[in-house]
């Protein structure tokens, strides 16, 4: 694999580009691997790279069933923040986000993280005080954050409303070391690294089976063929239930659409992340120019990567409110996920029922910004059977009623 | 600028079907002031005037020329308007001129024509496709402050507006039969057979007019011209009574179960801020015709983005439909026959046509034909491989097409109007599952009939019609239009057995074979691969495709990703099929199975303001306002939002703050006597024979033994066993409860009981109504409560023995008939009076007037919550946050041993719930008598696992307690209640640790004697 | 953008007059159920990918809760039902089974 740089380019441009290597090999599956991951997303390359670069477990390979980087690792609004209220979450986020800051350089490629700061409005007295406690929470968890005033949001973000005759903003919580990145990058350069540390990723290759003797897991079924392995982490975000029903254990989740859109490219106005949460929307500029724009999920199973106008139209109404320029903007597109969603809403990175088999799953909505971290924690739990950033995220937490809540929602009610 | 001065596209003295001469209208382009035809689009009018250039690319700021005549225009795109009328990216094709439009070209500095961005064009060899990806590495802070600015500034379109929007949308909101997307001749077709059935149908054209490209394209239908017979047919449509139909209203999105949007542009073409400029239509169709029509692709030749180089169809366009030449001396460029009726149109407007050069050996149709009797000079085999010109074309290179691009020809030429075949515009049939399948002989992906996108009947919910299905002949498009009109009727259970209208006949040319050519010439080198373009606006060439694949972006959609192709404004209509045939040769494997990327909503932009519609400013959202609102917002409320009402937080004074404020009613209250609108309390009757059963669930507590006249304040859990809201219930009559909920919580817990009622203890007879709007709700808290309700001349006895604390009673005051509750939540004597709501501010009037005397004063929220912070009294949101149990906050009282069953019970008995470490409700005072931070932690020795330093409690509430003086807070602390007296350290962000003590959380009256007195 | 059309009043209810409420025809389990019964009953949910059961609340509208048999991939509706039933309801399963051949209900082999 070649490395790159200013000078390979270079080189390059004077002989046509034609000595660019692939960026990851295409191989045939072998008959058997130390560790199989099922999912070249974000999150199941992140945790080969780690098993490779943190464990010396370079046996491996990542199966997909479709193309690398090709669900909810490119389809997010790619904002990087680590403002979480409980313990488990800042911990494992503030460790993706550091990740983040060095992970152009570690990979070799760049993913174009970009620290501009994120902030989260406070629209009524009661987001006041959460966001306020949030803050001190953060200080004690090492992770830098600040309850700002309404004049200091202006000053950061000169095109909000901070007037609005309904919804006036209050303050926010904001993270000057938050961002975003290009998200197609994170997993093209984890998978280019990957394949140079000898692992095969094999896309169009889809599990249909998981091989069981003894309690313990000993392969997969592929449309490519038996794949025996030591050890299998299951990595599928919204497919996770389907993979598990293959071996015989059930998910504490459900499979919704959340959709995003983005406007065409402008030139830059907004140097910083927003999010809203009393209006439901969240807006940033992408490096071509487009306006990111992100809301809340449906409400019901959907496997169609498709979801209803109307949270559109809600999103696109907040915004607008809040961000009264872009009422002249248009919107280019827009596009849904499947995010799986846990009964507590943060993510589940566990062992299970089934011996040497993992599962990393439950990211709902905010899967993108964590990926460098799941994949450290994740591929740490997978090499030595516990790690702690994932100590309080396991299954076992629904059955003794030991939630992760973020929100005020706990649960489900029924 | 050689060309600087020499007009190379022009007004033609005569033509121009869309244009009325007698009407010319004044416009600007980058402030020099021009002049064009009532009819003109922006970008005819810019043409007749000789302005070649009217743009910049994105990425290497090439010169960019006019290529289309429709909305997927990748270059045209203009900066409109002024201040609160300004609108970036706008296309020019699709811009209908009016008198005074202003428009500006983007992405640009200094000028159009002087660009300095425009060096990256020059570095281009250095700008492959990803090459951000492989570079701008280190150092490492250089990214954030030097590349990504660098990056962020060259990128971009259009300015971003600065000014509020100055104009208004509305949103439509319609049901039909039968919605027929496209007002061309198909469109109009499988309207007309729609109709027939009895089906209720809309007719949508996204342009001004009707019948789309027949009209150019000399169409015959039933003897008649194309424009005749689309005059005539509408006519009879419009007559129909079923019949609705739109122009300026494009189908942007079709959506599950036969929702569609469609954007009407009802005054762009004629501004006027009076009037709603956009109207968002929500159309609910029983089945949907797509009549979109086809788009055509370019070719792939080199220097193809040459202001100068056309779409074949679009230079038919300007000539026919505005009398505009886009040049003197036009060379056609194609591998079909259509692009030949270009040629014969601009022979026949005396325009030079110095060469057809057709990809294709053999070209003998009736169209190459008659271009040879017109004594055009058709080249077959030929093709072009180099543009000669810089910001437009000067001399065209001919090369042979099955070459490897040697120069075998140079003609001078100043347009070159080039044709690749067309691609049914099958976007809309994909919004909500439709499937493609490849047409090898077309070389394009038609919808196919056998995978259409399906409703909520799980059957075809659209049916395609015209050259949207890949059909290219007017007979069979009409066909095809006639058939989808009729099916979609049918589908629908209209018009069945009826016999059907005759299918309207279209003649035009039969036409010799197309042949896919994805690349001119076929064996062209890289440097000529490298100039060779796909997607105009992007910058993305042939030679960044074959990168792409290369390197092992190998799906569809990491090329896309990779490249950018299809990316840009236009969404790859375009060039995404050139892209993935340039994609599928690279790779060794067909088109079919290389696929398409999705093609997701909307198909043309939409304006963000017709989103969100009506609903700005005030209207965001309603506010629930409390009979009393008025009252307050005169009397000096600082409002605060809960849920959707506003209720005053405070009644600030002259000169007072907002702090002050808060002092004087809890001072006041305490001492003398308040008045509280507390109307937003949620007010839920529960009655019938299992009310009380049903209550015994609900709440944790036991409500089935309260005896009527009574009072109880209540708990109420969610099946997971956290505390969810609180409440006083007071019973009514023997099978009736009335159910206090907190003020956000009201709709929340109806829907609740709804549900439980309603599924799981179904054959319990028992219901719920919110009368929370029914009634205003008045607190009158203090020493002196009980002698301002007396001034009033109550009809019932209020003394303490006859209603004691926690009772109720029925009665008038001051004649108007109310519920008097003795309930506290100020540790005051304290009564609540429920009347009726449009006799709410009378009462509270009255009592207002009446406690004049005893110096009574409103209070706000925050007075309210100091009071009850300072009697030890928890609140919903602020203890608790969702992770609380009642455990945890001392009410055990309130959760009954006695119970089998009530929700939350088995979830409190689970092993974390149960935890001794877990932590409960304390009362803080801090040493030196300062307030506690709201949020804060107190930290414990030492860091966690991952490097978190740990906890041991936070403050929950926090205030200055007017009545004690000083900081007094509650607060979660692990085994806190069993803490007593020890002292915590609480963090302070940015500060030394504040040091409190743990004590009770009642710190005032802990004996009650006020609130019973 | 779904339509259901609501069992108690008729109305083809738009999405937006509908509230979501999650997999129907869980059974509840109280005090004395073990830890696994609880936790299954509160959090484990089919998910599948395919025919799903499910409860919706007729909100902007009669306010009644209802059942509907949907499909997660292709959103087709086999039918809705009333919400005061422990299983889907013969005609239902009739419904979803002509369309879906080879699927059975849980509780049938």
């Amino acid at each position: 694999m070649g490395h790159y740089s200013a000078l390979a380019i270079a080189r390059e441009a004077f002989r046509d580009h034609r000595g660019w290597q692939r960026a990851w090999k295409s191989p045939e599956p072998r008959r058997r691997y130390d560790v199989v991951i099922v999912g070249a997303g974000g999150h199941g390359l992140a945790t080969a790279y780690h098993l490779g670069k943190n464990h010396g477990i370079t046996n491996v390979a990542i199966l997909e069933r479709g193309w690398l980087g090709g669900g909810n690792t490119g389809r997010n609004t790619t904002i990087i923040r680590s403002n979480y209220l409980q313990d488990a979450s800042a911990a494992i986020y503030e460790k993706a986000r550091s990740l983040y800051e060095t992970l152009s350089q570690d990979l070799n490629y760049n993913v174009m993280f970009s620290p501009r700061g994120v902030m989260m409005l406070a629209q009524t007295e009661h987001e006041v005080r959460g966001y306020r406690r949030t803050a001190h929470a953060n200080a004690l968890q090492g992770v830098e954050t600040e309850f700002i005033e309404p004049r200091r949001v202006k000053e950061l973000c000169p095109i909000i409303e901070i007037r609005g005759p309904r919804y006036p903003v209050l303050g926010a919580l904001w993270q000057p070391r938050g961002g975003t990145a290009r998200h197609d990058a994170v997993a093209w350069g984890y998978a280019r690294r990957c394949s140079a540390m000898g692992m095969d990723i094999i896309q169009k290759c889809e599990v249909t089976g998981i091989r069981t003797s003894g309690g313990e897991v000993r392969g997969v079924v592929t449309t490519r063929g038996d794949i025996d392995c030591g050890k299998l982490g299951i990595v599928v975000a919204g497919h996770s239930g389907h993979l598990a029903e293959m071996a015989g254990f059930r998910l504490p989740v459900e499979s919704v659409a959340l959709q995003a859109l983005v406007s065409e490219p402008v030139k830059p106005c907004m140097d910083v992340v927003v999010m809203a949460n009393t209006v439901h929307g969240y807006m940033s500029q992408s490096d071509k120019g487009e306006m990111v724009i992100g809301g809340g999920a449906d409400g019901f199973i959907n496997y169609t990567q498709r979801g209803s106008f109307s949270h559109i139209e809600e999103t696109v109404r907040a915004l607008v409110e809040t961000f009264p320029m872009i009422s002249r903007l248009k919107m280019l597109r827009h596009w849904g996920g499947i995010v799986d969603m846990t009964g507590d809403r943060s993510p589940i990175l566990s062992r299970t029922p089934v011996g040497n088999l993992f599962i990393n799953c439950g990211w709902g909505t905010g899967g993108f910004k964590a990926i460098p971290g799941s994949g450290w924690g994740f591929a740490e739990l997978m090499a030595k059977g516990e790690s702690p950033l994932c100590a309080d995220l396991g299954l076992n937490r629904f059955r003794e009623g030991r939630f992760i809540d973020e929100s005020v929602a706990a649960g489900v009610a029924h | 600028m050689a060309l600087e001065g020499r007009i190379v596209s022009r007004r033609l003295p005569k033509g121009g079907r869309l244009i009325d001469r007698s009407r010319p209208l004044g416009f600007s382009f980058n402030g020099k002031e021009m002049r064009g035809y009532a009819g003109d689009t922006l970008a005819s009018a810019l043409l007749a005037k000789g302005q070649v250039l009217v743009g910049r690319s994105f990425k290497y700021h090439r010169p960019r020329g006019v290529v289309t005549s429709g909305s997927e225009e990748p270059n045209a795109l203009v900066g409109l308007g002024r201040d609160g009328s300004f609108e970036p990216n706008v296309r020019a094709t699709t811009t209908e001129l009016f008198e005074g439009l202003e428009a500006r070209s983007q992405n640009h500095w200094p000028s159009l024509e002087y660009d300095v961005g425009a060096i990256s064009s020059m570095l281009s060899r250095f700008l492959p496709s990803g090459f951000y990806y492989k570079t701008f590495l280190w150092p490492r802070a250089f990214w954030k402050h030097v590349y990504e600015p660098a990056i962020r500034l060259s990128a971009g379109l259009g300015r971003p507006p600065r000014r509020r929007d100055a104009d208004h949308y509305e949103h439509f909101n319609v049901t039909v039969d039968v919605l027929v997307i496209g007002g061309g001749i198909s469109g109009i077709s499988a309207a007309s057979a729609a109709a027939e059935t009895g089906a209720d149908v809309l007719l949508v054209e996204q342009a001004s007019t009707w019948g789309g490209r027949a009209p150019i394209d000399g169409v015959r239908i039933d003897g008649l011209g194309a424009e005749e017979w689309t005059g005539s047919t509408l006519k009879s449509l419009q007559s129909l009574p079923n019949v609705r139909m739109r122009t300026r209203t494009s189908g942007v999105g079709i959506h599950d179960h036969g929702y569609v949007l469609l954007h009407e542009r009802l005054t762009d073409h004629a501004p006027d801020h009076s009037v709603p400029r956009h109207r968002l239509w929500k159309v609910r169709a029983g089945q949907i015709v797509a009549a979109t029509g086809a788009i055509e692709r370019p070719l792939s030749f080199p220097g193809n983005d040459r202001p100068g180089c056309m779409l074949a169809s679009a230079v038919r366009d300007y000539v026919v439909n505005y009398g505009v030449a886009p040049g003197e001396r036009t060379v056609i460029v194609t591998n079909n026959d259509d692009a030949y009726r270009t040629a014969l149109t601009l022979r026949e407007a005396g325009l030079g046509v110095p060469a057809i050069l057709d990809a294709r050996q053999e070209a003998t149709g009736p169209l190459a034909t008659a271009a040879r009797d017109a004594g055009l000079t058709v080249r077959p085999g030929c093709g072009i491989v180099d543009i000669v010109g810089r910001d437009r074309v000067e001399r065209v290179q001919v090369c042979s097409q099955d070459g490897d691009g040697e120069v075998i020809d140079e003609i001078h030429a100043d347009c070159v109007a080039m044709s690749g075949g067309w691609s049914p515009a099958a976007h809309l049939w994909c919004h909500a599952g439709g499937k493609l399948s490849w047409n090898d002989e077309a070389a394009h992906f038609a919808p196919d009939p056998a995978r259409p996108p399906t409703g909520a009947d799980g059957v075809a919910m659209m049916q395609a019609a015209g050259s949207a299905t890949g059909a290219m002949h007017a007979g069979a498009v009409l066909e095809s239009a006639h058939a989808a009109g009729v099916a979609a009727g049918q589908a629908l259970g209209n018009g069945r057995g009826r016999k059907h209208g005759r299918v309207p006949e279209g003649e035009d040319e039969a036409h010799h074979p197309m042949e896919p050519v994805w690349l001119v010439p076929a064996r062209a080198p890289y440097a000529k691969r490298a100039k060779s373009w796909l997607d105009f606006q992007n910058d993305v060439k042939v030679s960044d495709i074959e990168l792409a694949a290369r390197e092992g972006y190998e799906s569809v959609e990491h090329v896309k990703r990779y490249t950018t192709l299809g990316m840009a404004t236009d969404q790859g209509k375009l060039s995404n099929i050139n892209g993935l045939a340039i994609l599928s040769r690279e790779l060794g494997v067909p088109i079919e199975e290389v696929g398409t990327t999705t093609f997701r909503p909307p198909y043309v932009p939409v304006t963000m303001g017709a989103i969100a519609g009506e609903a700005r400013g005030e209207l965001f959202q309603p506010v629930r306002k409390t009979p009393i609102h008025e009252w307050h917002d005169a009397n000096g409320a600082h409002w605060e939002p809960v849920g959707h009402w506003r209720r005053p937080y405070a009644y600030t004074r002259h000169g007072e703050s907002v702090h002050d404020a808060v002092a004087r009613e809890v001072l006041a209250t305490r001492s003398g006597v308040g008045l509280l609108d507390a109307s937003t309390l949620g007010k839920l009757v529960v009655k019938g024979p299992d009310a009380a059963r049903f209550l015994d669930m609900l709440y944790t507590n036991m409500m089935s033994t309260l005896k009527p006249g009574k009072c109880r304040y209540g708990l109420m859990c969610s099946e997971n066993g956290f505390l969810i809201d609180d409440g006083v219930v007071a019973r009514l009559d023997d099978d009736t409860w009335l159910c206090h909920t907190t003020s956000g919580g009201a709709d929340r817990i109806h829907a609740s009981m709804e549900e439980w009622l309603q599924t799981e203890w179904w054959d319990w007879k028992a219901y719920v109504a919110n009368v929370t709007e029914q009634f205003a709700q008045i607190g009158v808290a203090g020493p002196r409560a009980r002698d301002v309700l007396n001034e009033l001349g109550p009809s019932m006895d209020l003394g303490k023995e006859a209603l004691p604390f926690m009772a109720w009673t029925d009665g008038a005051l001051g004649n108007i008939p109310v519920r008097v509750f003795r309930i506290s939540f100020s540790g005051e004597l304290s009564f609540e009076i429920a009347a009726p709501a449009g006799q709410g501010r009378a009462l509270w009037d009255r009592l207002f007037e009446a406690g004049k005397s005893f110096g009574i004063t409103p209070y706000g929220t925050e007075a309210l919550h100091v009071m009850r912070a300072e009697k030890g009294f928890i609140m919903i949101g602020d203890e608790t946050d969702g992770t609380v149990i009642p455990q945890d906050l001392g009410l055990h009282w309130a959760i009954s041993k006695g119970k089998d069953d009530f929700l939350g019970k088995r979830a409190q008995e689970r092993e974390h719930m149960a935890d001794p470490l877990r932590w409960r409700l304390v009362g803080l005072e801090t040493l030196d008598g300062s307030v506690l931070p709201d949020g804060a932690y107190a930290a414990d020795e030492g860091v966690n696992a991952n490097g978190q330093r740990r906890t041991q409690g936070r403050v929950t509430s926090t205030y200055h307690s007017p009545t004690l003086g000083r900081g007094i807070a509650m607060g979660l602390v692990e085994r806190g209640p069993d803490r007593m007296g020890e002292i915590l350290e609480f963090s302070v962000i940015d500060g030394e640790p504040i040091r409190a003590r743990i004590v009770s959380p009642v710190f005032h009256d802990p004996e009650g004697e006020k609130q019973n007195a | 953008m779904l339509i259901l059309t609501c069992p108690y009043c008729g109305v083809r209810c738009d999405e937006t007059e509908l509230a979501p409420g999650g997999e129907a025809h869980l059974k509840r389990f109280g005090p004395g159920s073990s830890d696994e019964e609880f936790e299954d009953y509160l959090f484990m949910r089919a998910n599948p990918n395919g025919v799903h059961f499910e409860r919706w609340r007729h909100v902007y509208g009669c306010g009644k809760w209802f059942h509907a048999a949907r499909n997660t991939v292709t959103l087709e509706v086999y039918g809705t039902y009333s919400a005061q039933v422990h299983a889907p309801p013969q005609e239902i399963r009739d419904a979803v089974s002509n369309r879906v051949p080879g699927w059975h209900w849980k509780d049938e082999s």
